[in-house]
């Protein structure tokens, strides 16, 4: 019953402005629209930059280095333990590139409860072989199924399908800057050569885009099984195991625990790859703070009306506590007001940011160097709509708390012996 | 039987400009149950003053003041509020009515502040009120629709939709003609007569004054 009774006048107050009223809600939505928009838009590009690197690094990368051994016998002997040595033109042994028991790593890593996933590796130097040049390339030998899993291989492979790489036997992706080179089109078979001079026909079963060309002209894939077969290896020959955690933020501490458990290399993504995080980070914090600035131009809005409403309504304000109404109760008045204003402007705010946003999403936007993307990106997480409804509200609230303020503490004897 | 309903007893005021002036001198004085009491005096004597303290909105003041036997002094601001709301019926020298409202909600406002009775039973009410002072058929109107003498009349009503056991006017005549003048106080001696409503009346004009039951005549802050 009070509350109705309140919210009743402030109803009729609103309404007696309605223009102002308009104008302030407007004014709202219009920058939870932006807000909305400018998020959206803004992460789904972040999303999109960040999958181009982020998506096809593993977490934790574990791989055997070639460098000089750290320890040299002279310093093991206990002899000369308390003798200061000179050792000249350490060069690095020629070891092994494979990881050493690879299989029972393997096995503990993929029962280890904060793992995601695990993929094998193996990466080699080559020369793709074009009449009489030879052309420098890498080639990665897969485990297509955990690899598309984890990596989303499949994405990047703009033509011929990806699992014919498991298939059919001495196939390859090639990139396709390296295959727009070599004018080899799907089903031709190419030759590489490896380092070690052996040579291999391999028939092209599709093409790899990455988005960097960079990495297309080297880069190309083979399963696990040709590539071993290329380097004439054994099948527990891997080079690389990436692995794939659930909380990507453990990557940093998990790696050095793998490093020393398992006595290889092990790089993390955050030491791999910080500019990206970075660069994510700068540009979500950008788009907030535009994002908030429009919130509280409009909160401005909302404050100047019903500061305006306030001297206007300064007669009404007098009766209303002339015949009983307490401070709080005009003050409650004032506040629903702002609130009104606040909630429609959110929801039709929300709404239009969704609408514009869904637009933006519309928008071709075709460039070769991205060959999955094919309209401008948009992120649509909750999060944002949250948050711009609850700043929304928030700023709202505060723009209606000083006028109220203010129409609380009229003396309605000013104003009646004024007259 | 007749009980006080307004009782002040040595009320000072003092206003402080620049230098300070004290404009109500131990004002003490009663209104009875039933009373049709004026307050009179020349413009400057303090009577609107003294009828804003009565009426509890103005709190800067020294002495006691009781309403119904209860003392005014120490209460809050919500809770002064809340006296207003349910005892003291006020008439302004404006009408004051929301313009946003229909006539016959601004008679209902402050009986919805209220709340005892629902919004039908209130409605019903304030209809009734109009009817005593011939205005039921401008109810759905809105107030600038209404000429100034209409305009009073529903602010007579608002302020007796409470029931209040006192009903307070400022200069209630000061706006307007001679004739809606006369319909006003007709209307003031009609509650006064029939109703039994008690009522205190702040006024300049002695015609008025002299038709009332009890005249108080201030001079310079005090009572004569």
């Amino acid at each position: 019953m009070r509350f109705k009774l309140l919210s009743d006048i402030a109803i009729a107050l609103a309404l007696a402005r309605w223009r102002q009223t308009l104008i302030a809600a407007v004014g709202v939505m219009f920058s939870i629209t932006m807000f909305i928009t400018l998020l959206g838009f803004m992460n789904g590009l972040n999303d999109m930059l960040d999958g181009l690197i982020l998506n096809r690094t593993p977490h934790i990368k574990l791989y055997n280095e070639l460098k000089p051994s750290a320890s040299q016998p002279v310093q093991l002997a206990s002899t000369y333990k308390d003798s200061y040595h000179f050792i000249r033109s350490i060069k690095p042994d020629a070891g092994r590139l494979e990881i050493y028991n690879v299989e029972p790593i393997m096995s503990a890593i993929s029962k280890d409860d904060r793992v995601l996933g695990i993929a094998p590796k193996i990466s080699t130097q080559v020369f793709y072989t074009v009449g009489a040049v030879d052309i420098a390339g890498m080639i990665n030998g897969v485990d297509v199924d955990a690899e598309n899993k984890l990596y989303y291989f499949s994405t990047y492979v703009t033509a011929g399908n990806y699992i014919d790489l498991k298939n059919i036997p001495n196939s390859i992706i090639l990139g396709k800057a390296a295959a727009d080179k070599m004018l080899a089109k799907i089903g031709d078979v190419v030759q590489v050569t490896t380092v070690t001079g052996e040579k291999q026909q391999l028939k092209v079963v599709g093409y790899f885009q990455s988005g960097i060309n960079d990495i297309d002209k080297v880069q190309s894939y083979t399963s696990l099984s040709t590539a071993q077969k290329l380097l004439g290896q054994s099948r527990n020959y891997i080079t690389d195991l990436q692995v794939k955690l659930k909380n990507i933020d453990l990557a940093p501490t998990m790696s050095k625990e793998y490093s020393i458990l398992f006595a290889v290399d092990a790089e993390d993504i955050q030491t791999a790859n910080a500019q990206f995080e970075t660069g994510s980070n700068v540009r979500s914090l950008i788009s907030y703070a535009v994002g908030i600035t429009l919130l509280i131009v409009s909160g401005f809005g909302i404050y100047n009306i019903l500061n305006m409403m306030n001297y206007e309504k300064m007669d009404s304000i007098a009766i209303l506590k002339a015949t009983g109404f307490s401070g709080s109760d005009v003050k409650r008045i004032f506040i629903m007001i702002a609130l009104g204003i606040g909630v429609f402007g959110v929801m039709f705010g929300l709404i239009f940011g969704f609408l514009m946003s869904s637009v933006i999403d519309q928008i071709p936007f075709v460039t070769p160097a991205l060959p999955s993307i094919k309209t401008f990106p948009v992120n649509y997480s909750l999060k944002f709509y949250v948050i711009g409804a609850t700043f929304g509200i928030f700023t709202t609230y505060l723009a209606g708390y000083l006028p109220s303020r203010k129409a609380s503490k009229v003396d309605p004897v000013v104003i009646i012996r004024g007259k | 039987m007749s009980t006080k309903v307004l009782e002040s007893r040595n009320i000072n005021k003092y206003f402080y400009t620049a230098q300070t002036q004290h404009v109500l001198k131990d004002v003490t004085f009663s209104v009875n149950t039933g009373d049709f009491a004026s307050i009179v005096g020349k413009s400057g004597c303090g009577k609107s003053t003294l009828l804003y303290i009565l009426s509890t909105m103005d709190t800067d003041y020294t002495g006691d003041l009781f309403i119904d036997g209860e003392p005014m002094r120490l209460k809050t601001d919500a809770e002064l509020a809340s006296v207003r709301n349910e005892k003291i019926g006020f008439v302004f020298q404006f009408h004051y009515l929301l313009n946003e409202f229909s006539v016959v909600r601004n008679v209902m406002i402050p009986g919805l502040k209220l709340g005892k009775y629902s919004e039908k039973e209130l409605e019903e009410r304030a209809m009734e009120k109009l009817k005593i002072f011939g205005i039921e058929d401008q109810a759905r109107k809105y107030p600038n629709q209404l000429s100034g003498g209409q305009k009073q009349r529903v602010a007579i009503a608002r302020a007796l939709i409470n029931d209040p056991i006192i009903i307070m006017g400022d200069e209630p005549t000061g706006n307007l003609d001679k004739k809606n003048s006369e319909i006003v106080f007709e209307l003031f001696q009609k509650l006064a007569r029939e109703y039994k409503q008690t009522l205190l009346i702040v006024t300049h004009d002695m015609e008025f004054a002299k038709a009332t039951d009890h005249v108080i005549e201030m001079e310079d802050g005090r009572i004569l």
